[in-house]
């Protein structure tokens, strides 16, 4: 090929990947559009008076607090917001304690028994939620832990999936330096908290995040355990709220409520992304 | 990569019990630490997990209200009744479709969203970021944002009045509804899908992609015979999980329409909610329950042979 011929050939590669990527530009950039309008739009009926809300303007014309206020006063939903915190945090921290432990010995020990635990454990996460909510509702009753939150938390302690991330994520953890440590006369445990522990830490990361997420937005099972208004999670209690005020057409209050639930996850979201995804993408491979 | 066990072993000692702990021979603490730290963890899935599995195959053949103390054993009765029952068939119908129509969705929205976002360079992060966003809020909150986006005097249908299409009924038309309900599962959905795919995509080493342009293969021929079958597993994984996310359908049915109108997106979840918690008759919920925990478990099997063997076949 002759060198202007090449050269034309080279620009017009170079023009079309542009344009290639121009265009997936444009199709991101209206998705983009599509993904955070909701949201938008849920934030600022929240702001608007009540007189306004079928106005079609993004932005109020009149920006108010008094939905906010009204909310916070008027019903349980701090209270809802303490409960979900409450159980979240305890789920996350018991997730924390036991997935590392169960995941660390099956990366890093043979021993009798490990094929048919590994499968054990496999089997559990076949097993969807939605199977279980009945005899899971049936022993809870006739043990009157009914409407407590052990009776939320109890099925979320420990979790399958988590075992296999810190599995994943034990395995990677050279030998060499654990059998080092024995020799030396270090006890399993002390190997365990001293060495493999810090050594996962963006796996803890990942699996806290997930598991806060998961815990928060959880939504059949505290619906049918909690039966008294002081004791929703913030989901319960947003579907309650919302179908009574939905009744008298309040919609403005509705949306105050989403807000409010979505906007600390999406905070959380936005400051923890990175393990997030990382952990979404390393177990989703697997 | 080698595990633990090729330490040599210290000659056994006699003193089990001898002067406390330190006495243990290694192996034994090894042990100890092994089985201990395990019993807490299987115990609880035993429990919590499998035990109620057997227990509600029990249920299920019992006529279970929850005044009487009498649990009579009824056989099959329960079974018979629900798949005479047309709601209980209406509710199976209806979560078909919810499958049939969501997981191809789905995995096209995130499968597309991968490919564009990995064409483009500067915003890349910021596009995630925004993609993945639905999929940590909550099922409930995005479910009455919907719902309020969709009413007849909303906004999605004066932005239709205005492109001059008509007003829609959305949520109140029997025949709509659902597909409104599985546009918004496909919508919180796609920022995960979305990563997974993009996670496979990476993995595609780019010399294909280069030798086969050599070679003269358009874009199409390199997306067909390169990118389809090399991200097979990450497909076949996705289906199998979007397939079981989508048959348990039951938060944003519950609150978008509570199944109506006129029963027409009705869930099999939901329904078995209704069974147990409103007419309180445990033994036909947990068969329904048993029918449908079948029903994933075919299914997955069925994909896991179908989209595998396609896979080995490569």
């Amino acid at each position: 090929m002759s060198r202007s011929a090449a050269l034309a050939d080279t620009r017009t590669t170079l023009r079309w990947k542009r344009s290639g990527s121009l265009i997936s530009y444009i199709l991101l950039t209206l998705g983009f559009g599509l993904m955070v309008f909701p949201f938008l739009w849920m934030i600022s009926t929240s702001f608007k008076t009540l007189d306004e809300i079928y106005s079609l303007s993004l932005i109020p014309s009149r920006v108010t607090w008094d939905n906010y206020a009204a909310i916070f006063q008027g019903t349980p939903f701090p209270r809802w917001m303490l409960n979900s915190l409450y159980v979240a945090v305890i789920a996350t921290v018991s997730v924390c304690v036991f997935d590392s432990i169960t995941g660390y010995i099956l990366a890093k020990f043979t021993f009798w028994g490990k094929q048919v635990i590994f499968v054990l454990i496999l089997s559990t996460l076949m097993v969807p939620t939605e199977m279980l909510i009945i005899p899971w509702y049936l022993v809870s009753s006739s043990f009157n832990g009914m409407d407590t939150y052990w009776g939320i938390l109890f099925p979320g302690l420990i979790s399958g999936f988590g075992i296999f991330l810190m599995k994943q994520f034990m395995e990677s953890l050279p030998s060499e330096l654990l059998d080092a440590a024995r020799i030396d006369g270090m006890g399993e445990w002390g190997i365990f908290l001293r060495i493999a522990v810090p050594l996962v830490r963006p796996a803890f990361a990942t699996l806290c995040i997930l598991t806060f997420l998961g815990s928060w937005n959880s939504f059949i099972w505290p619906l049918i355990i909690t039966q008294s208004e002081e004791m929703f999670t913030i989901p319960v209690g947003m579907a309650f709220f919302s179908s009574e005020a939905k009744d008298s057409s309040n919609w403005v209050q509705i949306m105050t409520g989403a807000t409010l639930s979505v906007l600390p996850l999406i905070v959380l979201f936005l400051c923890f992304q990175k393990q997030i995804i990382r952990g979404i993408a390393t177990t989703g491979l697997k | 990569m080698r595990t633990t066990g090729v330490i040599p072993s210290r000659p056994k000692r006699r003193l089990w019990f001898g002067s406390g702990i330190g006495r243990l021979n290694y192996r034994h603490k090894q042990r100890l630490f092994i089985y201990g730290g395990l019993l807490i963890p299987l115990l609880y899935f035993v429990v919590i997990r499998i035990l109620p599995i057997l227990y509600s195959f029990n249920v299920s053949f019992r006529e279970w209200g929850m005044l009487s103390p009498d649990k009579p054993f009824v056989g099959f009765d329960n079974y018979a009744t629900l798949l005479s029952d047309s709601l209980f068939l209406k509710s199976l119908v209806n979560t078909g479709i919810y499958v049939v129509v969501g997981v191809p969705a789905q995995l096209i929205a995130g499968l597309i969203v991968a490919l564009l976002l990995q064409q483009v360079v500067k915003l890349r992060g910021l596009f995630r970021t925004a993609y993945f966003i639905p999929y940590v809020t909550s099922v409930v909150a995005v479910s009455w944002v919907f719902r309020w986006l969709l009413m007849k005097n909303g906004i999605v249908n004066a932005l239709f009045i205005e492109l001059g299409l008509g007003p829609q009924s959305f949520l109140y038309s029997p025949s709509q509804a659902i597909f409104w309900i599985i546009a918004v599962m496909v919508w919180q959905n796609i920022g995960f899908q979305m990563l997974i795919f993009l996670a496979g995509l990476q993995n595609i080493p780019k010399l294909y992609y280069e030798a086969a342009a050599i070679d003269g293969a358009t874009g199409w021929q390199r997306f067909v015979h390169i990118t389809i079958p090399l991200l097979n597993p990450v497909m076949l994984l996705s289906v199998v999980m979007a397939s079981i996310g989508f048959l348990q359908s039951f938060t944003q049915v519950l609150n978008m329409t509570g199944g109506g109108p006129l029963d027409s997106t009705i869930s099999v979840v939901l329904h078995i909610f209704n069974l147990a918690f409103k007419s309180f008759d445990m033994g036909l919920a947990s068969a329904a329950t048993v029918i449908l925990f079948a029903i994933i478990f075919m299914l997955t099997l069925i994909q896991l042979k179908v989209l595998g063997s396609r896979f080995q076949q490569e």
